[in-house]
């Protein structure tokens, strides 16, 4: 029951994250174009809850929730996300590029499926490792399915299955890729049926039901810590915000739009935890308390300074780049 | 002990593998189609075949996965191939691994080397002739390295593997296999970074890298006996870090430039020299610069339309004469 309390939180943190990113974006104040998971948090939750500390984690454009799941400050994740010194990335890296090494969330890409290869490239070490150590350590990599069109995602499937690779790909199959839906993409309307030919198993799941999206992570993850091999995670989800922020949806319908509350996976755990003797007070408590915090990371990040533009050279080459002093006053 | 350049590539390889566990191989062909060369590779493959990985043809996937197991602590040395391939892996290479450091504001590094055989290797064609090191020049957060000597081979490749910190483009020429250097056991490395005075000089400075090194020192020798003219060849190593100290040292010294380079004319390597050159030594030249390059033309096959391409000694030659006033 434990576990369930703390899902309510996190997705209730993740929903007002984003709703916070989505009001300052109208308004201006969050610079470039920020990807929002509202409605697809049950997957960053239910798939994080299962990860421990070594496990690395990449994604793709939409990785507000999945840097939130993974335990990231709040605030130093709004602070990056509009461009803010305390910025985990110190503002270099924004929405799209949002890293925690701290975590073991390596990084988030603004091309799409451009992680795939890295988070088989992090769980080759990890299966080096766990050769030597028995660590049982993996790499997980979230992806929409517009990523299936890309030839770097079926390269990265090959290599997971003729390597055996520690490697959970996770498709947050929403259905839609940018403004077009996934039968505009391609014929194969399931994203699981592109891993049977490379040797890796594979399911297809509700992403909305975070109790599942848990149950279905919790086993193929204790397989491959044992040395089972890669799995792909189809988890089916809706986008209840556009593709990115700004974006009107005058490519849904008003049908459509009412279809997917019903499929909001805050409200499906409420049910299922009032089903369960909690109470609506208590409920309400969790989300107030996810409420206040993230209203004050926000305003606290609202209020932080901007990076020095006198620093902007920094960083480009990790401090031991041997290229002479000199050579700085080129730049 | 004299190596040849070859030699020195497969000493790196097999002294990395040795000396640190993280270092991997992944694709293994580094000789390419030589298969003298090739054999160098054997004590290498008896000794750490678990750290030489064999590869699919996803050239994509595997600079990924370097960048990916560099990020997590290995020392991972994705083999491309032909130079042309690392188009393949170009996104990867150009638009994850140079990012990295950057946009993770230093939380991250991948110390990653992606190595490649490129340049015009003698019939390769358009498509196997490809020389990057410019575009990739351009990419802020890489390292472009290419040695023009055995020396450079061995010390630069075995610093990639067992030093650097950043990902890194080793861009290594299959006509350059050949070529020899004298190695001291405990002799201390050039530093990355530092351009390598061939020969010295005093009349004229030809600056040079990879293959063109070499074909500079031929062209240094005849400008001697045939003309008298004492040129100094400098080595560049790397592309980037680029040693313009020393570039701009030479031409203070000669006042005449002369930049060989394999990459097209436009928008090459050679520009850039030349570029530093006009912004910061102006004043040294007392004639025009001349640069020795390909012009804007996809390699073609045959023999007598690639050596019209081909950046030669004697083409070295006449445009020293030219900048000389001759």
């Amino acid at each position: 029951m434990t576990d369930l309390i703390s899902f309510y939180e996190q997705l209730w943190q993740i929903r007002l994250f984003e709703g916070h990113v989505q009001r300052l974006a109208a308004s201006g104040e969050v610079p470039g174009f920020p990807h929002l998971s509202t409605g697809q948090e049950a997957v960053a939750v239910g798939v994080c809850a299962n990860l421990s500390d070594g496990d690395t984690l990449f994604s793709g454009h939409r990785a507000h929730g999945h840097t939130l799941a993974m335990g990231s400050d709040p605030y130093a994740t709004f602070c990056e996300v509009i461009g803010r010194q305390d910025g985990q990335c110190q503002g270099r890296g924004g929405s799209m590029h949002l890293v925690d090494v701290s975590t073991g969330m390596l990084g988030a890409t603004g091309v799409v499926a451009g992680n795939i290869s890295l988070a088989a490239g992090a769980a080759w070490a990890a299966q080096v490792k766990n050769e030597m150590s028995g660590a049982g350590k993996i790499a997980v990599v979230f992806f929409g399915d517009g990523a299936t069109g890309s030839g770097l995602f079926h390269e990265t499937l090959n290599l997971a299955g003729l390597w055996k690779l520690p490697l959970l790909f996770v498709c947050e199959n929403n259905g839609m890729a940018e403004f077009t839906g996934r039968e505009e993409h391609s014929d194969v309307a399931k994203v699981s049926a592109f891993a049977a030919p490379y040797g890796i198993p594979a399911e297809t799941i509700d992403g909305n039901d975070v109790l599942k999206v848990d149950a279905a992570a919790q086993a193929a993850i204790a397989a491959m810590r044992k040395g089972a091999g890669p799995y792909l995670l189809e988890c089916m989800t809706y986008r209840m915000a556009g593709h990115y922020v700004g974006d009107a949806q005058h490519y849904r319908s008003k049908e459509e739009m009412a279809k997917m509350k019903e499929k909001d996976p805050i409200e499906r755990l409420r049910l299922h935890l009032l089903g369960k003797g909690r109470t609506a007070e208590e409920l309400d408590a969790i989300a107030l308390k996810a409420k206040t915090a993230m209203t004050a990371a926000v305003e606290r990040a609202r209020k932080s300074p901007l990076p020095d533009p006198a620093t902007v050279m920094d960083y480009v080459y990790s401090a031991d780049f041997p290229g002479r002093q000199e050579n700085a006053q080129w730049n | 002990m004299k190596i040849t350049f070859a030699e020195g590539l497969a000493k790196a390889v097999y002294e990395s593998l040795a000396a640190d566990p993280r270092v991997v191989l992944i694709g293994s062909s580094f000789m390419g189609l030589n298969m003298t060369a090739r054999k160098l590779m054997e004590p290498a493959v008896r000794d750490y075949s678990d750290r030489m990985l064999v590869t699919p043809v996803s050239e994509l996937a595997l600079a990924g996965a370097g960048i990916g197991a560099a990020m997590c602590g290995q020392r991972p040395v994705v083999d491309l191939g032909t130079g042309s391939f690392i188009y393949q892996a170009f996104a990867q290479v150009a638009n994850e691994a140079a990012n990295i450091h950057y946009m993770s504001g230093g939380q991250s590094s991948a110390p990653v080397t992606f190595y490649c055989l490129a340049g015009m290797r003698g019939m390769g064609a358009a498509q196997h002739s490809q020389r990057t090191q410019a575009m990739l020049g351009q990419v802020p957060g890489l390292q472009v390295l290419t040695p023009g000597g055995a020396d450079d081979a061995y010390q630069l490749l075995k610093w990639c593997l067992l030093k650097s910190q950043n990902p890194t483009v080793f861009i290594c020429h299959s006509l350059l296999f050949t070529e020899t250097s004298e190695i001291a056991a405990d002799e201390p490395m050039l530093p990355v970074g530092q351009a390598r005075i061939r020969r010295q000089g005093t009349d004229l400075s030809i600056i040079a890298s990879s293959i063109t090194v070499p074909r500079a020192m031929a062209a240094a020798e005849i400008l001697d006996k045939k003309h008298g003219v004492a040129a100094e060849v400098v080595d560049l190593r790397s592309i980037v870090p680029l040693d313009r100290e020393t570039i701009l040292k030479s031409v203070a010294k000669t006042g005449r430039v002369v930049i060989a380079d394999e990459c097209h004319k436009s928008f090459g390597v050679a520009a850039e020299i030349a570029a530093t050159i006009a912004e910061e030594g102006f004043s040294y030249l007392t004639a025009p610069l001349i640069r020795v390059v390909v012009a804007d033309v996809p390699i073609p096959f045959s023999q007598p339309l690639e050596e019209e391409l081909t950046v030669s000694p004697d083409k070295i030659v006449a445009a020293a004469l030219k900048v000389l006033g001759n």
